[in-house]
């Protein structure tokens, strides 16, 4: 700030004008001084007050718990989102947690842990990490050699784990568990034909590597340990094999063990053996068993040490829903305990006892979780388990077992499920859900707030005004019991208070359940519905972050792209508040409605539309039904449109309103933008084309302005008290393009302006030497977007505002068709210190508030930058006229401030996208960032002006005013009498 | 007339093409903007082409030729003819039940090295309501857009006054003759962040200082008595001004906008 403080001062020179410089400075130091507290920053005591965050980890890809201490609480856990943390296994909470890079780069490859050390290998068998697992640091990294990852395993000598083994496509290393150097690296001979997938180490100062040539032999390679010598290679015939690692495990003392479905057989061989050529096969028949049709059998075998040879228990999945336990013993293979029906099996060892979880159905709705010793296949006493399905989650996939050992020397266990729907649940005996975590939510794609409803006595008021009107005398009565019945609610709030008030503070703490939701006096609380990647719906308190419900959509495809869509508010007493959801699967485009009511998440019993087409687009218009309910039309890609919901009312309305129906659809691989008009019948006529060439420039993205946006100005006032109007186009598209030539010097941006309804080009422009991703804000007469300046290497921020000028066309209403003059377009750009990872704009009641942009950083951090700072009539040099006005000078660099992060230190990690919605309060916008973590807070983009602060001094203004009155009181009285003496004198 | 407000967003099309920019420019054979400016023009035309009809569905008729010329983009001018006693009743009818008029252009590039390909298949419309047309009496103002390269991306067409009040047209002459004014709009280059005129300016005041100090020093040393205690007022009832509901400062951001 003094650069451009004093640095100005110099354009005066005049020694007699420096009274006015002497102003001006005054000036100047106020909007200093002014700009330095519209921070927005919370003060200490404010913290998390109103505002929460809520850390996920996403999908659950390996969980390890920490056996090394009876006590320990740790649970490890990797996942599919690049993050690998720690759990506290007694309360769901985050012990520590590392976020990799998103994509191949940051993958988990694989999760290793021996003792106080997790081994991770990352990126494909990029880096081989070591953590220290009690506070998450990092020991050590090693870069591995390229090629890809196949497997890694812990190698141990003489009942120690000293090593690691990372086996690659092409060669094997080992590493030092203490250290992580490099022990030795070997090629692996013929890794061009043989897929190696496996690694194998039992301890014995051998590392076996097994590969395959599909549907040929498989390929078995002995390593010394101490230098990486071939002590043995061999092939065996194995012509039924494809893959090693989905059909074999080893068991026991180094025998390799396989299943095959086709030949319904079971084969082993021992690694070591020189003599066994060709592997034992055993029929399955000759157990009486039989691996479904269709369904590729899974081994699983359980190794406790890394330094000894597994145990000769192994489970055989023959179905989905079939287990059973076996045993190799004397070469000879026996059923130890046949699990019909169950869902899900899995090994765990305390101390020197290995357990088996079997986790099987009960009823419709609950799974019983027993536990069996895993030598001999008897069921412990009093192990059960209850798990009950939620009826609106997803059926368990994945069965995490921690066994331990109890002061009288049994074993006990702890248990965490994983769903479906990604649901994480933490069990222990007899079936109590110690906690739960709802990993959908690390995967958010769209989200809306909701009003809550009003109180029963509230809605019991407004219900009245909704009736239809039986009569003057019954009128009266209706309103004098409704007024009645708040007086009682009003009464028995008062008395709450005082009860309250009374109890200590912590207790007065009331839990928020879906049955206590109600409007707060400032419609500050609202129900936050929240559309997750894997198709789970989620409601949530804005104000505390509690999920109040969640419903999970079956079967919808992994790379579908959904749209939430508001169409009844909570206004509409009594209909129910209802959203409709657009589920659209990316590559067909076939779409399907669901319909729920965002307050409760049922769904909604209202028949929607069979969707037989792909889904072009989908325009929400203010025409509602009798119901209230806004109409939404669907377009297909015949251009035929179908209403939801559809009734003769709502086909009446929009016959009538046809001609006045615009929509516009995007064809972004042809570059073409075309708008249709609706006819009378529902069908549609092309009315406008604009095609932007595709072999020269991209359509990146299109966006219009928010329907709920209120613009509470028309006009600007300027320095010399004329006003500028602004350019208030509803219709109003941005279209953001990138030229498909990337070299740095002839790339660019193009920004389109285009009427939806005429598809007149307003504005046309060219950011030069620029390349995306460009991230872009549209809003009242404005667009801000942000792009890469190719040239510079900086990311860059421009804004543009369109004004009509010092007179309005037509200063009532707007209409797109009636609007000759073209707006005066003024842009700016400035450099912006930071990367930038998603924008959004501040959102307001009534939209008198300044606006803020929320610019989501990728450190985590949202910051809250005023618009005033992005304003294209910035002067270069300051003049009396743009000091009147309280315009910045113009400086080509945006200013980054610490106090402008809302989010303190609670950083969301990945941050994809913010929603802001206004609240009841005109001076606040509720703010949501989601990513990877959800953060919601209330941001004041002009501060409070409409709210006392928290600590306002009552006691003291209401003595000042008291005693204002008694002083005026009695020098009234002294007054009077001083008048009467001199009256008398 | 109220307009119902155009929402939407297309699902399919805006995410697939985020990573697209990435493919290296495989068929951008070195057109850059500054070419079409600079090439010159031999004079070639361009149909265009309007549709009136009382049932709305288009039958487009040739209205008149677009004629390039010069180098200039701005070197155009439209030549068409007169309407015919048929279509000027059509329009008046046309209008009466408030269809619309639509014009169309074919895609075309205005440069002239691409005169081969400089025709591609497929039009550019738009419309505007005829009753506007009519009671503007054929005053009309056609824009066409070019991209960067000089391809026409899209033609809007606008009546001044453009508003529809129900004026009853009586003068056939009114409706005979197009009052038209035609351009050519290139898109303009935004502005990057102006660092030079910045510093050259910051510069320009560092020398101011540097060449009297003694005057820049003294200002100080004079006022500092002055300044000392406005700044600690500023920042006394600023801060209390923060912590005060801060009302005052509220009202003074929201007037800003």
């Amino acid at each position: 700030m003094p650069g451009w403080l004093f640095g100005s001062l110099t354009a005066e020179h005049c020694g007699s004008c420096s009274s006015a410089a002497m102003a001006w400075l005054v000036v100047r130091l106020a909007i200093s001084v002014s700009l330095l507290y519209t921070a927005s920053a919370v003060f200490e005591d404010q913290v998390g007050k109103f505002d929460w965050r809520q850390q996920f980890i996403g999908k659950v890809r390996f969980a390890l718990f920490d056996t090394q201490s009876q006590a320990s609480k740790k649970l490890l856990v990797a996942t599919d989102k690049n993050v690998f943390a720690s759990l506290n296994s007694r309360t769901g909470d985050l012990f520590w947690r590392h976020v990799d890079k998103t994509g191949p780069e940051g993958h988990i490859d694989t999760l290793l842990m021996y003792g106080q050390d997790a081994v991770v290998v990352v990126g494909n068998g990029r880096l081989l990490r070591s953590w220290e697992t009690t506070v998450g640091g990092l020991k050590w990294e090693t870069v591995l050699d390229t090629g890809s990852f196949q497997a890694a395993a812990l190698v141990g000598v003489q009942d120690h784990v000293k090593y690691v083994a990372v086996l690659k496509k092409s060669s094997i290393s080992l590493h030092d568990l203490s250290s992580g150097s490099q022990i030795w690296v070997e090629n692996l001979p013929d890794s061009d034909t043989v897929q190696y997938q496996t690694i194998y180490s039992g301890g014995n100062g051998l590392v076996f590597v097994l590969g395959v040539v599909p549907n040929s032999h498989i390929v078995i390679v002995e390593y010394k340990i101490e230098d990486g010598e071939i002590m043995n290679k061999k092939s065996v015939e194995a012509a039924w094999m494809s893959s090693l690692e989905t059909s074999c495990t080893i068991i026991s003392s180094g025998i390799l063990l396989c299943a095959d479905q086709i030949t319904q057989s079971l084969y082993t061989l021992p690694l070591q053996s020189a003599e066994q050529t060709e592997m034992r096969q055993i029929h399955l028949q000759t157990l009486d068993l039989e691996v479904a049709s269709g369904f590729q059998p899974v081994l699983t075998s359980t190794q406790p040490n890394p330094a000894q040879p597994p145990l000769s228990e192994f489970f055989l999945q023959l179905s989905p829903d079939h287990h059973i336990l076996l045993q190799l013993k004397d070469n000879l293979i026996a059923p130890l305990r046949d699990f019909n029906p169950s869902y899900l099996a899995a090994f765990a060892t305390s101390g020197e006892r290995t357990v088996a979880a079997v986790m099987s159905p009960k009823n419709d709705t609950a799974c019983s979780i027993n536990l069996f010793s895993a030598d001999t296949g008897r069921r412990h006493l009093d192990t059960t388990i209850i798990y009950h399905m939620d009826p609106n989650g997803g059926k368990p996939n994945r069965l995490y077992v921690h066994a331990f050992l109890k002061k009288d020397d049994s074993v006990g266990y702890r248990v965490m499920v994983q769903t479906e729907d990604l649901t994480l649940t933490f069990l222990q005996q007899p079936g109590r859900v110690v906690w739960m975590r709802e990993e959908a939510l690390a995967d958010v794609v769209t989200m809306e707030m909701v009003d809550l409803p009003f109180t029963g006595t509230q809605a019991e008021l407004e219900g009245e005004f909704g009736k239809k009107a039986d009569g003057l005398l019954p009128m009266v009565l209706k309103r004098l019991s409704s007024q009645f019945i708040l007086l009682q609610a009003w009464l028995a709030h008062l008395w709450k208070l005082f009860y309250d008030a009374r109890k200590p503070r912590s207790s007065v703490k009331n839990e928020i359940t879906i049955d206590t939701l109600s409007r707060d006096e400032f419609n500050l609380q609202k129900m936050m519905v929240m559309v997750t990647a894997s198709g789970k719906l989620f409601g949530i308190d804005s104000k505390s972050g509690t999920i109040l419900w969640k419903q999970y959509l079956e079967n919808i495809q992994p790379n579908s792209v959904f749209k939430l869509i508001v169409q009844r508010t909570t206004a509409h007493f009594p209909h129910p508040p209802q959203c409709t959801l657009l589920i659209k699967d990316k590559d067909t485009g076939l779409g399907s409605l669901y319909v729920f009511n965002p307050i409760f998440g049922k769904k909604s019993q209202i028949g929607v539309p069979a969707l037989p087409r792909p889904i072009l687009q989908t325009l929400l218009l203010p025409v509602i039904d009798q119901d209230y309910a806004k109409v939404l039309l669907l377009i297909d890609d015949q251009y035929k449109v179908t209403a939801f919901p559809s009734t003769k009312n709502v086909l009446q309305q929009l016959q009538d309103t046809a001609s006045s129906i615009f929509f516009y659809l995007v064809d972004s691989s042809q570059g073409k933008l075309s708008g249709f008009r609706l006819r009378k019948d529902l069908s549609t006529e092309l009315i406008w084309e604009v095609v932007i060439p595709a072999e020269v420039q991209k359509i990146v993205a299109v966006k219009g302005k928010r329907a709920n946006e209120h613009v509470h100005s028309q006009g600007r006032v300027m320095g010399d008290r004329s006003v500028l109007y602004k350019y208030l186009n509803p219709n109003l598209l941005a279209v953001i393009t990138e030229s498909t030539d990337t070299h740095q010097e002839r790339s660019f941006v193009g920004i389109f302006l285009i009427d939806g309804v005429t598809g007149r080009i307003v504005h046309e422009a060219v950011q030069r030497k620029a390349r995306g991703p460009v991230h872009f804000v549209h809003s009242e007469n404005w667009v801000v977007y942000v792009y890469w300046n190719s040239k510079f290497r900086r990311n860059e921020f421009s804004v543009l505002e369109l004004f009509e000028g010092a007179e309005l066309y037509n200063s009532t209403v707007f209409s797109s068709l009636d609007r000759p003059h073209p707006p005066q377009v003024l842009q700016q750009s400035y450099i912006f210190p930071a990367p930038i990872s998603t924008l959004e704009a501040t959102l307001t009641e009534k939209g008198i508030t300044s606006r803020h942009l929320l610019v989501g950083l990728p450190s985590g951090n949202i910051l809250s930058l005023p618009k005033m700072f992005l304003d294209p009539r910035r002067p270069e040099v300051v003049s009396e006229q743009s000091r009147e006005e309280n315009l910045i000078p113009y400086a080509p660099e945006m200013p980054i401030r610490e106090e402008w992060f809302i989010n303190y230190n609670q950083t969301v990690s990945r941050v994809r996208g913010i929603y802001t919605a206004p609240s009841g309060l005109e001076s606040t916008c509720l703010v949501v960032a989601y990513g990877l973590d959800i953060y919601q807070t209330r941001v004041f983009p002009s501060k409070q002006f409409d709210v006392l602060k928290d600590d306002y001094d009552y006691v003291l203004i209401s003595s000042v005013l008291f005693g204002l009155f008694f002083a005026t009181m009695i020098s009234k009285r002294l007054a009077e009498v001083k008048l009467l003496n001199r009256a008398w004198r | 007339m109220a307009m119902i407000r155009v929402l939407s967003l297309i699902l399919s099309v805006l995410s697939t093409v985020t990573l697209l920019w990435t493919q290296s420019g495989e068929c951008n054979n070195g057109r850059r903007s500054g070419d079409a400016v600079d090439t010159d023009f031999s004079g070639f035309s361009v149909p265009l082409e309007h549709s009136f009809e009382v049932d709305d569905v288009p039958r487009f008729r040739l209205r008149g030729a677009l004629q390039f010329r010069g180098g200039r983009e701005n070197g155009v001018y439209l030549s068409q003819n007169q309407l015919s006693e048929k279509d000027r009743n059509t329009l008046k009818d046309v209008a009466a039940v408030d269809g619309l008029y639509r014009i169309r252009v074919p895609r075309v590039s205005l440069q002239m090295d691409r005169q081969t390909e400089r025709q591609s298949e497929g039009y550019l419309t738009t419309f505007v309501r005829a009753c506007s047309l009519v009671e503007s009496h054929l005053s009309d103002v056609i824009t066409l857009h070019t991209d960067v390269s000089g391809y026409v991306i899209g033609v809007s067409i606008v009546t001044i006054p453009g508003s529809c009040r129900g004026i009853e047209v009586e003068d056939e002459v009114d409706l005979e003759v197009f009052n038209t004014t035609v351009s050519v709009v290139s898109p303009v280059t935004a502005p990057p962040p102006e660092t030079a005129p910045y510093i050259e300016r910051m510069e320009q005041e560092m020398e101011k200082k540097g060449k009297n100090p003694q005057e820049q020093k003294s200002f100080f040393a004079k006022y500092w008595m002055y300044i000392v205690p406005l700044v600690l007022f500023l920042m006394m009832s600023g801060a209390q001004d923060q912590s005060g509901g801060g009302a005052g400062g509220g009202a003074a951001n929201g007037g800003g906008r």
